[in-house]
C-alpha cells in the first residue's frame, strides 16, 4: 500500500518497544498498530502491561526501545502537553477547585482559545455527553458518573487524534457501568475519534471494541475482533482470561485431514478440527456453553463422555453443571435452561450423565511433540520442528 | 436509648471540662487586665493614674481589687512594650513568608527526589526541628559572631539575625506541612493538566500551586507563631534588639504589671478578629461554590485550636 505524504494508515503504531521499570519488563517488544477511528482495547490482569502501553501514548512514560507513532510521526521524547492524544483517567483527575465549565474548557484555554468561543464549545461537549445544567458546580457535588462524564467531556473536547481511556468505569457500580459502554460506544461512533481503551473487565472489551488485545506479561497473547477471540482463542492464556473454559489434556492418538482424535485418558476421547501430529501431547479448550449434559449413561464415543455431578447450581437463565469425568478431570457445563433438557433438573450430586459436544467444540491449544527417549530425542531434527510449527500455523 | 444518651451526655460534660481548662487561664489573663492595684497599695497615692504605681509599689494583683482600664494605657505608652511587639511581629511576618517560600520550595523538591538522593536531605530538615533549641542557639550566636568576623558585610546581631534563624526552623516546618499535602495529592491532576496540553509552568501555577495553597497559609500562620513567641533563639542572637518575648522576661524580674495582660488581651483581641474574619470570608466562598468541606476550612480550624 503506498500512502500520500502526511496520509497515515495507523493512528498509533508500536514497533518493537519494550519499557522496563527496574528488573520488571512491563511491556516486552510490543508491535501493535491502531486502525484511525477504532475503538480498540487493550485487555488484560492487573501487571500485563496495558496501563504501562498507554501511558506511552500519553507520554507520561517513554518507552526504552523501540518506535512510537502517533499519527505517523515518532512520538519518543515528545512530553504529553505537546502531543495531540487526551486521557480519559481511572480516577477521573479533575480539577477540584474548578467548576465543571472550567475543567472542560481548560485545555482549550490551554491552547490560547478565546473565551466566548470556549464556552461554547464546551457547552457543547457536556451536551455531548449529555451532562447539562450543572456547568457551575464543583466536581465534590456531583455524583460518580456524572465526574466519569465530565472528564470525558473534558478530552473530548480537545478533538484528539487518539482518546486513551484507563479503565474509566471500573469505579462505577454494575448497572452505571452498563449504561456507560453503551455512551461510550455511542460517543465513540458519534466523533469518530479513535479510542484506546484499558480495561481488565473482558465482558466490557468485549462489547464495546472493534479489535480487542489481550495482553499478559508484557507482550499481547492476540489481537482480534471480540468475537475471534472468543471462538479463537490462540493461546491457553487466552483461552482461559476470556470466559469460562474446560481443559483436557491428551495426546493425539490419529490425524486424518484436518481432523484429530485425542485420547485424554479413562475412555474420554475428543474429536476435533485443527492440525496437530500424532504422538504429540495437547491441550484442549471446550467452553462450558458448548457442552450439554444428559441423565443416564447411553453407550460412550468420541466427544461424549461418563461423568459423575458434582454440584448443580442455577444461574438464572442458566444451568450450570460441575462434573467429574472417568478420567478424573472436572469440568464445567452450562446450559441455557430455555434449551436444557429439563430432565437435569432432577439430577443430584452423585448421579450418573453423559457430557457431549460437537466436534467444532474442541480448540486446540498447546501442542509438544514429545522426546520419550535419548535415542529419539538425537533423531530429531530441527527441520522437523519447524514442519510441525508450520502445519499448526495453518489452522 | 438511655445508655447512649448517658455516654453521649458524659462525653459533652468531658469535652466541656477539657474546653474549660484549656481556656480559662486565658479568660483570667484578660480579666486581671482590668484588676486595680491593691488598696493597700494605694495608701498615701495621690495622683489619678492608679497604674502610673511603680511596678514594686502596686501590691498583690493576683487577687481582685477593683475595676480599672487604666493599664491598657499604661501598656501602650510604655517605652519598651510596643516597640518590641511591632519587632516582635515584623520579624514574625518576615520568617513566615521567607519560610513558606523556602519550604515550598524544598517541598517540591524533595517530594519528586528518589529516596537515595531524599534521606540526607530529610535527616537535616529532621535535626533542625528535633535538636533541642537551647543548642541551635548557641551554635548560632558562635556561627553568626564568627561569620562576621570573616564577612564583614554579614550583619551585626540583631533583627536580621534573629530572622535567619527563625528562618531556619520554620522553613523545616512549612517544608513537612507542605509536602505532606503535595504527597496526598498525588500526580495525577497534574498529569491530567499535562494531558490538556498545559506545560510545567502553567501546570504549577493554575493546579499544583491552587491544590497547595491550604497547606502554603498553614504553614505561614505557623511560622508565625511560632517565631512571635520563640524566647530562646532571639535571647541569644537578639544583640541589642529587643523582642516582645524578650521584654517580658526581663520585665518579670522587676515585677508584672497588668499592663502586659492588657496588651496580650488587645492582641488575642486582634487575632480572634482575624481569624473569625478570614473564616467568615472561606466560608462564603465555599457556600457559593461547593458544599463540600474544603481543607481550607479544616487547616484554619487547627489553627484556631492551636
Amino acid at each position: 500500500m503506498t500512502l500520500a505524504p502526511g496520509d497515515v494508515a495507523f493512528d498509533v503504531e508500536f514497533r518493537g518497544i519494550t519499557k522496563r521499570f527496574g528488573p520488571l519488563v512491563a511491556v516486552n517488544r510490543v508491535d501493535l498498530q491502531v486502525n484511525k477511528g477504532e475503538f480498540l482495547s487493550l485487555l488484560g490482569p492487573s501487571g500485563c502491561g496495558k496501563t504501562t502501553s498507554l501511558r506511552m501514548i500519553a507520554g507520561f512514560e517513554q518507552p526504552d526501545e523501540g518506535e512510537l507513532l502517533i499519527g505517523g510521526t515518532d512520538a519518543v521524547g515528545v512530553p504529553p502537553y505537546r502531543r495531540n492524544v487526551n486521557t480519559v483517567f481511572q480516577s477521573y483527575a479533575l480539577f477540584p477547585h474548578m467548576s465543571v465549565i472550567d475543567n472542560v474548557a481548560y485545555g482549550l484555554k490551554q491552547r490560547g482559545t478565546g473565551k466566548a468561543e470556549r464556552i461554547r464549545l464546551s457547552g457543547e461537549a457536556l451536551e455531548l455527553v449529555q451532562l447539562t445544567g450543572r456547568q457551575d458546580h464543583r466536581p465534590s457535588m456531583l455524583s460518580g458518573g456524572q465526574q466519569q462524564r465530565v472528564a470525558l467531556a473534558r478530552a473530548l473536547v480537545m478533538h484528539p487524534q487518539v482518546l486513551l481511556l484507563d479503565e474509566p468505569l471500573g469505579a462505577l457500580d454494575l448497572k452505571l457501568r452498563k449504561e456507560m459502554q453503551v455512551e461510550l460506544k455511542r460517543i465513540q461512533e458519534q466523533v469518530g475519534i479513535t479510542f484506546i481503551y484499558v480495561t481488565h473487565d473482558q465482558e466490557e472489551a468485549l462489547s464495546m471494541s472493534d479489535r480487542v488485545a489481550v495482553m499478559s506479561n508484557g507482550v499481547i497473547e492476540q489481537l482480534d475482533e471480540p468475537r475471534v477471540i472468543y471462538d479463537n482463542p490462540r493461546t491457553s492464556f487466552v483461552a482461559e482470561f476470556i470466559g469460562d473454559m474446560n481443559f483436557l489434556s491428551g495426546v493425539v492418538t490419529e490425524k486424518v485431514g484436518g481432523q484429530f482424535i485425542v485420547d485424554a485418558g479413562g475412555g474420554v476421547v475428543i474429536r476435533g478440527h485443527g492440525a496437530a501430529s500424532r504422538g504429540s501431547s495437547v491441550r484442549v479448550g471446550i467452553r462450558p456453553e458448548r457442552m450439554t449434559a444428559l441423565p443416564g449413561s447411553p453407550e460412550q464415543q468420541a466427544n461424549s463422555a461418563k461423568a459423575t455431578v458434582l454440584s448443580k447450581m442455577y444461574l438464572g437463565d442458566q444451568i450450570q453443571i460441575s462434573v467429574s469425568l472417568a478420567n478424573g478431570q472436572r469440568i464445567i457445563v452450562r446450559e441455557q435452561r430455555a434449551s436444557a433438557n429439563p430432565v437435569l433438573d432432577v439430577v443430584y450430586s452423585g448421579d450418573e450423565v453423559l457430557v457431549s459436544w460437537d466436534d467444532k467444540a474442541p480448540l486446540l491449544l498447546e501442542q509438544t511433540v514429545p522426546l520419550q527417549s535419548s535415542a529419539e530425542a538425537e533423531q530429531y531434527t530441527p527441520s522437523e520442528e519447524a514442519a510441525v510449527h508450520a502445519s499448526t500455523e495453518e489452522s | 436509648m438511655p445508655r447512649v444518651s448517658r455516654a453521649k451526655a458524659g462525653f459533652s460534660v468531658w469535652a466541656g471540662v477539657v474546653f474549660v481548662f484549656l481556656y480559662l487561664p486565658i479568660a483570667v489573663m484578660a480579666l486581671f487586665a482590668f484588676n486595680k492595684p491593691s488598696e493597700a497599695a494605694l495608701v498615701g497615692f495621690q495622683g489619678t493614674d492608679w497604674c502610673a504605681l511603680p511596678p514594686d509599689k502596686i501590691g498583690n494583683v493576683s487577687v481582685w481589687n477593683g475595676f480599672t482600664t487604666c493599664w491598657f494605657s499604661a501598656g501602650l505608652h510604655d517605652p519598651s512594650y510596643v516597640p518590641a511587639i511591632i519587632t516582635s511581629a515584623e520579624i514574625a511576618a518576615l520568617a513566615a513568608i521567607i519560610a513558606t517560600c523556602l519550604g515550598l520550595c524544598a517541598a517540591l523538591a524533595l517530594a519528586r527526589m528518589k529516596t537515595k538522593i531524599r534521606a540526607p536531605f530529610d535527616v537535616l530538615v529532621y535535626l533542625t526541628l528535633v535538636v533541642p533549641e537551647i543548642v541551635v542557639a548557641v551554635a548560632s550566636l558562635i556561627f553568626f559572631v564568627q561569620l562576621r568576623n570573616h564577612v564583614p558585610f554579614f550583619p551585626q546581631l540583631g533583627f536580621w539575625t534573629i530572622l535567619i534563624g527563625q528562618v531556619v526552623f520554620n522553613a523545616s516546618l512549612a517544608m513537612l506541612v507542605i509536602r505532606a499535602r503535595f504527597v496526598g495529592m498525588g500526580d495525577t491532576l497534574e498529569e491530567a493538566a499535562y494531558d490538556l496540553g498545559s506545560g510545567p509552568v502553567s501546570t504549577f501555577r493554575q493546579v499544583t500551586f491552587p491544590r497547595l495553597m491550604p497547606a502554603i497559609v498553614a504553614s505561614a500562620l505557623l511560622s508565625f507563631t511560632f517565631s512571635f513567641d520563640d524566647y530562646v533563639l532571639p535571647a541569644f542572637t537578639n544583640g541589642t534588639t529587643n523582642t516582645w518575648p524578650i521584654v517580658l522576661y526581663s520585665a518579670v524580674r522587676f515585677g508584672i504589671t497588668p499592663a502586659v495582660n492588657a496588651l496580650a488581651t488587645i492582641m488575642l483581641a486582634l487575632t480572634a478578629v482575624a481569624v473569625i474574619a478570614v473564616a467568615l470570608v472561606l466560608r462564603r466562598s465555599r457556600s457559593r461554590t461547593t458544599s463540600a468541606p474544603d481543607a481550607v476550612g479544616s487547616s484554619l480550624g487547627g489553627m484556631i485550636g492551636f
